[in-house]
């Protein structure tokens, strides 16, 4: 799994070296985004794909959607206050 | 939220030949997601590298703002390493990779699907498309009693594109750059951090 995760660095660290070297070309920079689309679009179907065939995932989807909005409430909870104090702190004029 | 749907769109289309077996045997059983992650993670950085303005707002900024993006983090994986308390199938390390997606569902969902599981993968896609819907719809709220960098906070990623003009709408115009900073930083690190801590859980 390590490497996997090195390899995957590794490939964004050379896209963004190739990107750097390209630079701003407005129609690549317009090509990239497509097939960034659209290999998200592949990975998410995919997802739903190995979700659809999976007994596990489709007899919890509710406590899955439950979980989900929970973690999301502590996210942005701790976000929140954790930049309220940033905001008081060094942001706001006094 | 265009896009939300649209991503959503084609999960639930995946869903559906899933369910149905609507689709030949290789395409069920075989594993390219890989392929298709190491082709995303390429573009990705391709697409910041080619992106002069951000490295443009990265030069110029003061090093105060760099704060933003770091009491997002923070408070992120401390927030959902909180309520991971009352969910009892889901680890600390799971909750915080889930939160490390900062608003970032589609590069965060598919991270979490290759190196932990699709269950996790599917929570991380839901968690952080709720974090960009909450965005939109309770900014106003956030900036009224958290300060005018709440916005930025809770939209984490998605402060740089989706959700940026609500911020502007509510915290104004001179917040516009830190969003946009915070954003780039955080989209830059989902892809590091996810991995990092599911490497230990």
């Amino acid at each position: 799994m390590l490497t996997d995760i090195i390899i995957v660095l590794s490939i964004m660290v050379l896209g963004i070296g190739i990107g750097l070297l390209i630079g701003n070309r407005p129609k690549t920079i317009k090509i990239i985004g497509v097939l960034t689309s659209f290999s998200i679009f592949l990975l998410l179907f995919l997802l739903g794909i190995g979700v659809g065939t999976n007994k596990q995932i489709l007899n919890n989807l509710d406590s899955i959607g439950i979980q989900a909005l929970i973690l999301t409430i502590g996210a942005v909870l701790g976000s929140l206050i954790c930049a309220y104090f940033t905001y008081i702190l060094f942001f706001k004029k006094k | 939220m265009k896009g939300s749907l649209i991503i959503l769109g084609f999960f639930i289309l995946g869903l559906i030949l899933g369910l149905t077996r609507f689709l030949p045997s290789s395409l069920l059983e075989g594993d390219f997601s890989i392929y298709a992650l190491y082709l995303l993670m390429f573009l990705v950085g391709m697409g910041i590298g080619t992106d002069r303005g951000s490295w443009k707002v990265i030069r110029e900024v003061n090093i105060k703002i760099i704060l933003v993006p770091l009491s997002v983090i923070v408070g992120s994986l401390l927030g959902v390493s909180a309520v991971s308390a009352l969910l009892s199938n889901i680890g600390i390390g799971e909750a915080m990779a889930v939160g490390a997606g900062f608003g970032y569902y589609s590069l965060s969902s598919v991270i979490i699907t290759e190196f932990h599981s699709d269950t996790l993968g599917v929570i991380a896609l839901l968690s952080n498309i709720i974090r960009e819907i909450l965005t939109l719809l309770a900014t106003p709220l956030f900036v009224k009693y958290f300060g005018k960098l709440a916005g930025i906070a809770s939209g984490g990623a998605t402060a740089m594109d989706t959700t940026l003009p609500i911020i502007v709408r509510y915290s104004g115009k001179e917040y516009a750059i830190i969003a946009v900073f915070s954003g780039i930083v955080l989209t830059i690190l989902v892809p590091v951090i996810i991995p990092i801590i599911l490497k230990f859980v």
